[in-house]
């Protein structure tokens, strides 16, 4: 349904632009006939609903994604490599995004207060006030252009994303930290926490056997809830570190009105958007079960 | 001959709060002997909960002050660290909560929960289960294996304190405290429940705080009973010897105002007045406010413990008067 939503609104946004993708490669030389020709080739002057059925029906039956006007080549051709990488990219962010937040916000709730919280949780709220682009040059001035630990930009090597996922991973660290702490000082009130430090478990364990357990169902909802920000975050870090991914892929082609291109990349993020929220309700379901119990029908 | 194995000396406990230090528990001493249940009684609020969380060193933490020793066979746990603590906790003293409903935790299996205490006696898993659903069957759960493998949202809560008990039992504490374990529940389920505490106490040789505020459960089960006041222990002694002739005027009164019959009539609710919140200590009796042989001194002074016998000890300034209205009579 939503796919369906963003793909026909981005559809008709396109539709309504002044111009169209033939305008823009060709340049004036080409006479109106041939530019007519080249038009009805593609099939811009069908009217909306047309071209959009059209369009939905070639990816359906053939998994065509149409062609790119700028490059002349099939788009999944261009997606193919792309992909991956954006990949890698979020990937890595959101695995060390969970990996530093989960932790430190534990210990911030903990330590309530004390210097260790204001700290942390001052400190990566001004990591994510930070405009990303902004970051992410400033990244680039202290670690590779001045300390030269890391390629300013590239995508070859596993170094080449060190930055970028950095850069990625503070924008939304603040928030999941901050989260995180909120969770746990909720939790921590819990009267099962008192509980079970009552039957003489290890404080340890009972942080994070029983706090952060709990605390994760939320944390881990809102994260999967916040990937569509973290995707917007990393088309513009692919922009700056010059990562050729889905990103700058998306951006290059809207400059350039390469319809089919833009569809497509934008059709993928619907469909993960999608998938993301389908995947959380999942894993809310498996890491609490009073909601397990909820969707498999009240069976006891 | 019976052997002494709590014992609480001076125990004060202010909580700090907007505008000075709330005394929620003021020179309190007391002992439980092993075997023996002591039941803690006193209005809402009287800190009968904050002594009983003292006591394991679970108080919510940050704005609590503890003064006073908590000696539990001989050893003052107020010196123990954090693992020493850990130590105690569920393998000496068990502790029930007065909650059940949220009371255990709702990602996990209430079996699991159980297996969980019983694990760190170094037992193997399968060993463990067994016990689990042994204790399920000696607290008279229905279905033990099926409750086991059951998460608490499905249980009721008369099931979730029957796991709490189970869990609390699992590694034989030689005292459990209880802290209002039926007043959350229904009559019927409180009645099958305190048959559990006195069966397990005959089994185990349990030592037991009971605390409560229904008088009902108290003459049924306990051996002691101290009644608490706002903060002090204002009379302890045996329970018959309280039930038959109470010393101080706020036991007087609740004996007085005890209707017989219904658990919801049972409940201290009948004085005048109310209880103070007592910020920042002063001297002078507690109960003054709403105490009908109220003297001056008891405004400005603070009625010492006075043993009566060797086992009741009251709070009260006539105490001291009919001693002396005694001696002068001789
Ligand atoms: N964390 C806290 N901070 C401040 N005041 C507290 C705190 N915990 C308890 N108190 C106060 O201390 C007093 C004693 O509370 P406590 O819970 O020990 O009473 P109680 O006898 O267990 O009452 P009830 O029968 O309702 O359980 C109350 O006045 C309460 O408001
Ligand atoms: S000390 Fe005085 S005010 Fe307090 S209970 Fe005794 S007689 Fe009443
Ligand atoms: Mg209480």
């Amino acid at each position: 349904m939503l796919v369906f939503a963003v793909t026909l609104l981005v559809f008709s946004l396109l539709y309504m632009m002044p111009g169209n993708p033939i305008d823009i490669i060709t340049d004036r030389k080409v006479s109106a006939e041939k530019r007519a020709e080249l038009v009805h080739q593609y099939g811009y002057d069908q009217p909306l609903h047309v071209q959009y059925v059209r369009w939905i029906k070639k990816i359906v039956t053939e998994q065509d994604f149409g062609q790119s006007v700028r490059y002349k080549v099939p788009v999944w051709n261009l997606m193919k490599d792309r992909i991956p990488r954006s990949v890698k990219l979020c990937g890595w962010s959101l695995l060390i995004e969970m990996l530093l937040a989960l932790p430190l916000g534990l210990l911030a709730a903990i330590k309530k207060d004390s210097f260790y919280d204001r700290f942390s949780v001052n400190f990566t709220l001004m990591l994510t006030s930070m405009p990303s682009f902004w970051l992410g040059a400033l990244l680039i001035l202290i670690f590779a252009v001045g300390l030269k630990w890391f390629p300013i930009s590239g995508f070859e090597h596993a170094r080449n994303y060190v930055l970028p996922v950095a850069a990625l991973t503070a924008g939304s660290l603040a928030g999941t930290l901050r989260l995180t702490r909120a969770e746990v000082l909720e939790v921590l009130n819990e009267k099962y926490v008192t509980t079970a430090l009552a039957k003489g478990l290890p404080y340890r364990t009972v942080m994070f056997k029983h706090v952060l357990r709990n605390a994760l169902i939320m944390v881990t909802v809102s994260v999967f809830m916040s990937l569509p920000w973290l995707i917007s975050g990393a088309v513009v870090t692919e922009k700056i570190f010059g990562i050729p991914g889905m990103g700058n892929l998306l951006l290059n082609s809207i400059v350039v009105q390469d319809f089919p291109v833009v569809q497509a990349v934008l059709l993928l993020i619907a469909i993960l958007t999608v998938i993301c929220n389908l995947l959380s309700d999942i894993v809310i379901a498996i890491l609490d079960p009073r909601i397990r119990i909820a969707i498999g029908g009240g069976d006891k | 001959m019976s052997e002494e194995l709590l014992r609480l000396e001076h125990l004060s406990i202010d909580y700090k709060v907007k505008g000075g230090y709330l005394s929620a528990v003021n020179d309190v001493n007391l002992s439980v002997n092993r075997g023996e249940i002591l039941a803690v009684v006193g209005e809402s609020g009287c800190g009968k909960s904050t002594i009983a969380h003292s006591i394991m060193n679970l108080l919510p933490g940050g704005n609590e002050e503890v003064e006073g020793k908590i000696l539990f066979k001989g050893e003052d746990l107020r010196k123990y660290s954090r693992k020493q603590m850990e130590a105690i906790r569920g393998k000496d003293i068990g502790m029930i909560f007065q909650n059940p409903l949220d009371s255990l935790n709702p990602v996990y299996k209430t079996g699991k929960q159980v297996e969980e205490a019983i694990l760190l006696d170094g037992i193997d898993r399968v060993q463990a289960w067994n016990k689990v659903l042994e204790l399920y069957k000696d607290v008279k759960m229905p279905d033990a294996e099926v409750r086991a493998n059951s998460f608490p949202h499905e249980l009721s809560g008369g099931m979730r304190q029957r796991v709490m008990i189970a869990m609390m039992l699992s590694r034989n504490p030689e005292l459990l405290i209880a802290d209002e374990p039926t007043t959350a529940l229904d009559v019927t389920i409180e009645a099958q429940i305190l048959e559990i505490i006195k069966d397990l106490k005959k089994t185990y040789d349990t030592a037991i705080m009971l605390i409560t505020h229904n008088f009902g459960l108290v003459a049924e089960v306990a051996d002691k009973i101290a009644v608490m006041y706002a903060g002090e222990v204002i009379e302890y002694g045996d329970v018959f010897e309280i039930f038959e002739k109470p010393l101080h005027p706020y036991t007087t009164l609740l004996m007085k105002a005890l209707p017989r019959k219904t658990k919801h009539e049972g409940r201290l609710q009948t004085i005048d007045g109310n209880v103070p919140r007592i910020l920042d200590k002063k001297p002078g009796c507690r109960f003054a406010n709403r105490c009908p042989y109220a003297m001056e001194k008891c405004m400005e002074n603070t009625p010492p413990e006075v043993f009566v016998s060797e086992e009741h000890k009251c709070r009260c300034f006539l105490l001291e008067e009919q001693a002396e209205g005694k001696e002068a009579a001789e």
